[in-house]
């Protein structure tokens, strides 16, 4: 009992440090890259290539000029961005890391908790999400602040209705599991689910963009309209955890990606490459190189977010509601009847 | 710990609040207070699902309720700018009125849930009732008929609701 309870206090510390570090080093990378893409250099003065770019931006935050307005609801006003980061942290107890490691004949899963129903859990946490959101941008009394508010809840209600069809038929696909766990399990005959569930995928892809409010979804805090959305009226740190949170939200929701339709910690080959390195199922070089494997799937998927990013305009209001609901939850729902027609050919359904 | 199991005592603290959330959504004069209490009671209920063991209900709970549903009712009341100044004034008999009906609609709710404390809950024997492959089992096997009669229902207020909610129809 008390080996179990210091190993899931580790496993949480690290994920909780894994998902802060991401955050702020994903901050330096979307600078880096923009810069890659402009054509221009980034940032390049704190430290080699920029590297200590986050902690200045840290330190900035912290010794900022922290402002309240004197009208708002000020309980409300400080918990909304604890609430927010605290949400976008949660998800990521789901995530297996990498394949079980056994240790002297005991098991211990790199995953924080196996929910069984792991797949309902994360639609759940996303939604609510946005409450940190709301509530902020309530408790500013700013117009900006709540028109940005009103348009991410609207927007997050739209889009988890494609995101939750597409999942179901993910769970088609994957033999009616709903433990993440298993779901990535599956995929190591080398078959990711993106080979399944193509269509799936890409719909996946924009509601998770659309959920983290990224660009060119980011209309909570379109700047050219709102100002600076439901955070307008934040500043010092408490700016700084919102903006914290859409980090780690990206990094959560390009891990949840990689796992349910690239396969995780599985690679294609890999049975072969442990076979010949001699390694034994289980061994703490298969759960590193794993970690690694996913690892990588995630960052490439963090690059892509921020790719689309400084590429894509930004959609306009009525664009996003028609993109949300005439064509991504017909495509989801017509997505859900080709998944059920296949399976049911390919023998894997029973009535 | 004082003669109770750990699950006895979740059970109360879990019950207190959910109590104690529920009475501040009552009393709390700001709506956006209420909608937010009803979500901490929402949050309250799911974890008596939890320690019903019935992941999926509770996890569901959050999803439809809190995260759906209570989003829906913020949204409205934050777009509507309610708050103390446009509560609408009632006179004193209207409200002595509410407090008899509501006190009579109380009586009734506790006369009959009286009787249920013989009714055996765990009909299926075991307590994992509320895991969803159970779950699913009984939903779309014993009950599949009431199932699917409920989407019709659902269908058939979505569709009103759309019919009243547009001011001409074509």
């Amino acid at each position: 009992m008390a080996v179990f309870l210091f190993y899931k206090s580790l496993l949480c510390l690290a994920v909780f440090a894994v998902s802060l570090g991401i955050a702020a080093y994903s901050t330096w990378w979307e600078r880096k890259f923009a810069g890659l893409l402009q054509d221009r250099w980034g940032p390049s003065r704190a430290g080699w290539w920029g590297l200590l770019q986050p902690l200045a931006d840290g330190g900035k935050m912290l010794f900022k000029e922290e402002i309240i307005p004197n009208v708002s609801n000020k309980f409300l006003f400080v918990l909304a961005p604890g609430l927010f980061i605290v949400t976008a942290i949660m998800a990521g107890v789901l995530i297996p890391w990498a394949p079980d490691l056994v240790i002297n004949g005991v098991s211990y899963p790199m995953q924080v908790a196996d929910i069984n129903v792991g797949v309902i859990f994360l639609l759940g946490v996303t939604s609510i999400g946005v409450y940190g959101i709301m509530i902020g941008g309530w408790s500013s009394n700013n117009k900006y602040s709540l028109l940005g508010a009103i348009r991410a809840s609207a927007q997050m209600i739209s889009y988890e209705l494609a995101m939750g069809i597409s999942l179901i038929a993910l769970i088609i696909a994957c033999g009616g599991t709903l433990s993440f766990r298993e779901i990535v399990g599956m995929q190591d005959a080398g078959v990711a689910n993106i080979v399944l569930q193509p269509l799936g995928f890409i719909i996946f892809f924009v509601c998770a963009m659309a959920e983290t409010n990224r660009a060119p979804f980011d209309l909570a805090e379109c700047e050219t309209e709102l100002v600076g959305g439901y955070h307008t009226e934040y500043s010092a740190f408490k700016l700084g955890l919102f903006l914290f949170a859409e980090y780690i939200n990206m990094f959560v929701s390009s891990a949840v990606m990689a796992g349910f339709y690239f396969g995780g910690y599985n690679f294609p080959f890999s049975a072969e490459l442990y076979h010949m390195m001699g390694l034994e199922p289980g061994s703490w070089m298969i759960s590193m190189i794993g970690f690694i494997a996913y690892f990588t799937k995630t960052c490439i998927f963090i690059s892509v977010f921020m790719w689309i990013r400084w590429t894509i305009p930004r959609f306009r209001y009525d664009q996003l509601m028609n993109l949300g609901w005439k064509t991504l939850l017909p495509l989801s729902l017509f997505n859900l009847l080709l998944t059920v027609v296949i399976e049911f050919f390919r023998g894997n359904l029973h009535f | 710990m004082l003669g109770y199991t750990i699950t006895q005592w979740v059970f109360g603290i879990l019950s207190f609040l959910a109590i104690m959330f529920a009475l501040m959504v009552v009393f709390s004069r700001n709506p956006v207070n209420s909608v937010l209490y009803l979500v901490l009671t929402f949050f309250c209920i799911a974890g008596h699902y939890l320690v019903l063991n019935a992941q999926f209900l509770a996890v569901v709970h959050i999803a439809v309720y809190a995260g759906a549903i209570m989003v829906l009712f913020l949204f409205v009341i934050m777009l509507m700018n309610l708050n103390q100044d446009t509560e609408p004034q009632k006179t004193t008999i209207s409200k002595i009125i509410a407090g008899v009906i509501g006190g009579m609609l109380l009586l009734v709710l506790v006369g009959v849930l009286k009787g249920t404390e013989q009714i055996q809950l765990s009909q299926y024997g075991h307590s994992e009732i509320g895991l969803v492959k159970n779950l699913g089992n009984v939903l779309f096997k014993e009950f599949l008929f009431p199932f699917e009669i409920v989407s019709v229902l659902l269908l058939a207020a979505l569709v009103g609701a759309i019919m009243i909610g547009k001011k001409e129809i074509k």
